[in-house]
C-alpha cells in the first residue's frame, strides 16, 4: 500500500498466551504478532477468545503463562496503566465516554493538562482540536457535550481519546457494530491514515467485508485456541469462515417467499406518524420477511419502538388484523401478538442474571397473566426448537454467547406465538454459525405465518433475508425495493439521491 | 440441553454462606448457655426472631426488585403504638384493630410505592421520607408516651401458642412465620413472583416483554407494609408498647437481606436465604447476650456485618462459589 517496502518491524508479540477463568480455559497457547503500519484483523467466533485476548493486551487479564513482547522486550502488562505506557491503546466494544462532558474533557480523562495549578483548557481544546483534525474529523468541535453526539461521532471520539496517548498499537473491538454503513467508510479511511502514520492496528470484527477490504493479515481463533495466522491476500472469504468454524458454512441466505406463502395482511399503518417519523403507510403479511433499511438515525429504530409501544405513534393508524388499534404502551403491543427484538439485547432485551428459563417465559408470565400451566412441558421444545446451547435451562443468560443469547430473546417471543415479529438488529454481536441459525429461524417462523418486520445496519444480511426493502430517509419511507435488490438502489434511496442513482 | 436432570433449589439460591454461619452460631450457643441444651431454647429463640424474619421476608420483596424500604422500623412503632391506644385494653376491640392494623402497613406500603413509581422518588428517598412521617406522626400523637394497653387476646400472637398432638408447643408467631414463608416461596416460584425478580434485574426488559413494572413495584412495597403490620402485632404482643419498639429494625432488616446474599440493587438472591439472615442475625444476638455484650456493642457488629457481607458479594464471593456449584461436571483443567 505505501510506495516505499516496510520492514515488518513487529510492535507487539503475544506468545503461547493461556488464560482460565474458574479453571475453564479461555485462551490456550495463543500467538499474536503486530507490525508497525499493518492493519491485523483479529476473527473467531463469538467466545473463540478475541475479547479476552484484546483484555491480555490491555492489562486488564493477567494472562497465566505465555510471554508478552514490546518492541522486543519482555514486559509484564499488569495493569491497564502498564498497557499505556507500553504503547497500546484499547478501543472496546462500548463506549467508555463520560455522556454529560465534553469532547476535550473525555480525551484528556484523567491526563488533564495543568497550567498553573489548574485545568488548561484551552491546551486541551487545542491538542483535541489538532487530533480531531489530523482524522479529517474537523467537524467535531471539542467543547460539544458528548450526549449531543452521533454514535459514529462518538466513535470518532474514542478514537482520538486513545490516540491522545500518541500509541504504537491501537486495538479496536468491533469499532463498526454501532456503525451505519457510510459511517463505516468514514472509520475505514480513518484508518488508513493511521496505517499510514505506521500505527499497529488491531481490528477485531464480525464483518467479513471488512476484514477482507482494511487488513494485511488475519488471526484467528477457534475454542481459545490458534488456528492460523495468514496474509490476507492468500485467503478467501469462504475459507476464512472455514477456518473460524472448522466447517464450511453455506453462505446463502434462506429461501425467501413465495406469493403462495403469503397470507392476510397482519399489520398495517395508514399515515402513522410521532416526532422521529412521518407518514408511514404500508402492510405487513403474514408470510413475509419485510425489511427496513435506512441510515443510522434515520427513523428506522423509531419505526419498530413506536410499533411495539415503546415511543408511540401520534397521528394515523395502526391496523392489527384488519382491525384500528391504539398501542400507547409495550404491554398493549405485546397483548395484539406483536414481538419486539430489540437492538439493544442487553440493555432491553434481556434479563441477564436471571436463568434461561426465566427468560424465555418472561413475556408469557410478564403480559399474559392467568393463562398459565403447561410451562414446563413446552419450555423444552421451545428452547429445542431454537437450538439454544447451554448447560441447561437453569444457567444463567448472562454466560451464553451473543447469538444462544439472541435465541434465548426469540425463545421468548416464540413462547406467546406471535402474529407479527419486529426484529432490529437481530445478529448484532452474533458469530457467523448462529447468525444463519437465526436466519433460518425467522423464516422459519414466516413460513408459519408470522409476519416479519426486520431492520439490519447489514446491507447483504438485510438484502438477503427480506422479500422487500422499505428504505427510510429521514423520518419517511423513501422507497420500496423488490428482493434482491442491489445495495447501491438501497443506499441511493438512503441517503436522500433516487433509487436509480449509484450512491 | 439436559434440561429436566438439572433442577437445582433456586429458591434457595446463594443461602449456602449464611447457613453455614447459623449452623456455626447455633452450635456456638449450645455451648455458651444451658438454656439451649434442649430444644425448647431454640424454639424460644424462633419466636423471638420472628418479627425480623418476617420484616426480612417484606426487605426481600422491595430489595430484590431494586429498591430499599427504610420506613417499615417506623412503621412497627405506629403500628404498636396505635394498637394500645385502640384496643384500650377491651378485648372485644381485638379483631376490628388488628384488621385495620394489617389495612394501615398496607396502605403505608402502597404510598412509598406509588410515591417512588409515579412520583419517580427513589425508593431510599421515598421511604426515608415515610419514616420521618411516621416517626414524627407517632410523637404528634402521644406526646412522647404511648398511652392505653394491649388486650390479652391481642398479646397472644406474640407470647402465646397452641400444643399440638405430636409436635408439642407450637407458638403462634412461630406458626405464622412459617406459612409466611412457605407462601413467600410458593409465590416467587410462581410468574409473578419471577417476573418481580427480572424486574430488579432489567427493568426495561420487563416492560418491554410486556409487563407491568410499576405495579410490581408497588407490589412489592404493599407486601413489605403488610409483613412490617403482621411483624407489630407479634412485637406489641412479645415487647409490650413502647415509643422505641420498632426502632431500628429497618436497618436491621436490610443487614438481615444482605447477609443472605441478596444482592442489594435487585435481580439476585433467595427470600429462604433473608430469612436465615435474619435467624442468623438474631441468634448471633442471642450469643452475645449469654456472653454479657449489650447494648451499643450491637449496633456496631450490625454494621460490621453489613459492610462485610456487601463487600463480600461485591468482591464476587458468592459469585465464585455459587457458579462454582453450578457449573455442572467439575472441568479436568480446574486445580
Amino acid at each position: 500500500m505505501s510506495e516505499h517496502p516496510r520492514e515488518p518491524d513487529v510492535v507487539v508479540r503475544l506468545a503461547d498466551i493461556t488464560k482460565s477463568f474458574l479453571g475453564v480455559p479461555v485462551l490456550r497457547g495463543v500467538d499474536l504478532e503486530l507490525r508497525a503500519g499493518e492493519v491485523h484483523a483479529l476473527v473467531g467466533e463469538n467466545g473463540a477468545g478475541k475479547s479476552t485476548l484484546l483484555k491480555v493486551l490491555a492489562g486488564v487479564h493477567r494472562p497465566d503463562s505465555g510471554r508478552v513482547e514490546v518492541n522486543g522486550e519482555p514486559v509484564v502488562l499488569a495493569t491497564p496503566r502498564d498497557a499505556r505506557e507500553a504503547g497500546i491503546a484499547i478501543i472496546h466494544q462500548e463506549f467508555t465516554l463520560l455522556e454529560h462532558r465534553t469532547v476535550a474533557e473525555n480525551v484528556h480523562l484523567g491526563r488533564e493538562p495543568v497550567r498553573r495549578g489548574r485545568v488548561d483548557r484551552r491546551k486541551m481544546e487545542a491538542d483535541t482540536r489538532g487530533l480531531l483534525d489530523l482524522l479529517g474529523e474537523g467537524g467535531i468541535d471539542p467543547t460539544t457535550t458528548v450526549t449531543r453526539l452521533s454514535v459514529a461521532q462518538k466513535q470518532v471520539v474514542e478514537i482520538v481519546k486513545a490516540l491522545s496517548t500518541d500509541p504504537r498499537v491501537l486495538a479496536m473491538d468491533e469499532p463498526t457494530a454501532a456503525l451505519a454503513d457510510h459511517e463505516v467508510g468514514l472509520l475505514h479511511g480513518l484508518v488508513d491514515r493511521l496505517r499510514a502514520k505506521g500505527i499497529a492496528i488491531l481490528y477485531v470484527s464480525h464483518r467479513m467485508r471488512e476484514v477482507f477490504d482494511l487488513s494485511e493479515r488475519i488471526t484467528v481463533l477457534k475454542d481459545g485456541a490458534f488456528v492460523t495466522c495468514a496474509l490476507t491476500a492468500e485467503l478467501t472469504p469462504d475459507r476464512l469462515v472455514r477456518h473460524m468454524v472448522g466447517r464450511s458454512l453455506d453462505a446463502r441466505h434462506p429461501d425467501r417467499a413465495t406469493p403462495d406463502d403469503l397470507g392476510d395482511v397482519r399489520l398495517a399503518l395508514r399515515g402513522a406518524g410521532n416526532d422521529r417519523v412521518r407518514d408511514l403507510t404500508f402492510e405487513l403479511r403474514a408470510g413475509e420477511v419485510v425489511g427496513i433499511a435506512g441510515l443510522q438515525g434515520s427513523g428506522r429504530s423509531a419505526i419498530a419502538r413506536a410499533i411495539c409501544g415503546v415511543e408511540p405513534f401520534t397521528t394515523g393508524a395502526l391496523e392489527v388484523d384488519g382491525v384500528v388499534r391504539r398501542v400507547t404502551d409495550p404491554r398493549a403491543a405485546v397483548r395484539l401478538g406483536i414481538g419486539y427484538v430489540t437492538e439493544d439485547r442487553k440493555g432491553e432485551g434481556l434479563a441477564l442474571r436471571q436463568s434461561i428459563r426465566d427468560n424465555a417465559l418472561l413475556v408469557r408470565r410478564a403480559a399474559f397473566t392467568g393463562r398459565r400451566g403447561r410451562e414446563r412441558a413446552d419450555l423444552a421444545a421451545l428452547l429445542g426448537s431454537v437450538a439454544v446451547v447451554s448447560r441447561g435451562e437453569h444457567q444463567e443468560v448472562r454466560y451464553l454467547s451473543g447469538g444462544n443469547q439472541q435465541k434465548v430473546v426469540l425463545a421468548k417471543w416464540l413462547a406467546v406465538g406471535p402474529r407479527v415479529l419486529v426484529v432490529d438488529e437481530p445478529t448484532r454481536g452474533v458469530d457467523v454459525g448462529a447468525k444463519q441459525a437465526v436466519h433460518r429461524l425467522l423464516r422459519d417462523l414466516a413460513r408459519g405465518g408470522v409476519a416479519i418486520l426486520m431492520i439490519s445496519s447489514e446491507l447483504p444480511e438485510l438484502i438477503g433475508m427480506s422479500d422487500r426493502v422499505l428504505v427510510v430517509h429521514e423520518g419517511a419511507i423513501a422507497g420500496e425495493l423488490p428482493a434482491g435488490a442491489a445495495e447501491e438502489a438501497v443506499m441511493g434511496l438512503a441517503t436522500g439521491h433516487g433509487a436509480g442513482e449509484v450512491a | 440441553m439436559s434440561a429436566p436432570t438439572t433442577w437445582r433449589p433456586r429458591l434457595a439460591e446463594g443461602a449456602a454462606p449464611v447457613l453455614a454461619v447459623l449452623a456455626v452460631l447455633l452450635v456456638a450457643l449450645a455451648f455458651a448457655g444451658p438454656a439451649y441444651s434442649e430444644a425448647a431454647g431454640y424454639l424460644a429463640l424462633l419466636k423471638r426472631a420472628a418479627p425480623l424474619v418476617l420484616l426480612a421476608v417484606g426487605q426481600y420483596f422491595v430489595v430484590v426488585s431494586g429498591g430499599f424500604d427504610l420506613s417499615v422500623g417506623s412503621l412497627v412503632t405506629a403500628e404498636v403504638v396505635v394498637a394500645a391506644r385502640l384496643v384500650d385494653g377491651r378485648e372485644s376491640a381485638t379483631g376490628w384493630v388488628i384488621a385495620l392494623l394489617l389495612g394501615f402497613g398496607l396502605l403505608v406500603g402502597l404510598v412509598n410505592g406509588l410515591v417512588t413509581t409515579k412520583l419517580l422518588v427513589p425508593s431510599f428517598i421515598a421511604t426515608l421520607g415515610m419514616l420521618l412521617v411516621l416517626d414524627g406522626a407517632v410523637f404528634l400523637w402521644t406526646g412522647g408516651a404511648p398511652r392505653g394497653a394491649l388486650s390479652s387476646s391481642f398479646r397472644v400472637f406474640g407470647r402465646g401458642g397452641v400444643d399440638l398432638p405430636v409436635l408439642g408447643h407450637l407458638p403462634w408467631s412461630v406458626a405464622i412465620l412459617l406459612a409466611v414463608l412457605v407462601a413467600a416461596v410458593l409465590f416467587l416460584r410462581g410468574g409473578t413472583g419471577r417476573t418481580l425478580v427480572a424486574v430488579g434485574d432489567n427493568e426495561n426488559a420487563v416492560r418491554l416483554a410486556g409487563g407491568r413494572v410499576d405495579r410490581l413495584k408497588v407490589l412489592a412495597f404493599a407486601l413489605s407494609g403488610l409483613l412490617a403490620a403482621l411483624a407489630a402485632i407479634l412485637l406489641g404482643g412479645f415487647a409490650g408498647v413502647s415509643a422505641q419498639v420498632g426502632s431500628g429494625l429497618e436497618f436491621r432488616a436490610i443487614t438481615a437481606v444482605v447477609l443472605g446474599g441478596v444482592v442489594l440493587g435487585g435481580g439476585r438472591g433467595s427470600v429462604v436465604a433473608a430469612a436465615a439472615g435474619a435467624l442468623t442475625l438474631e441468634a448471633l444476638f442471642s450469643l452475645l447476650n449469654l456472653l454479657g455484650v449489650t447494648g451499643a456493642p450491637e449496633s456496631a457488629i450490625q454494621g460490621v456485618i453489613i459492610i462485610a457481607a456487601v463487600a463480600y458479594a461485591a468482591r464476587g464471593g458468592g459469585r465464585r462459589l455459587g457458579s462454582r456449584l453450578r457449573a455442572g461436571p467439575p472441568d479436568p483443567v480446574r486445580g
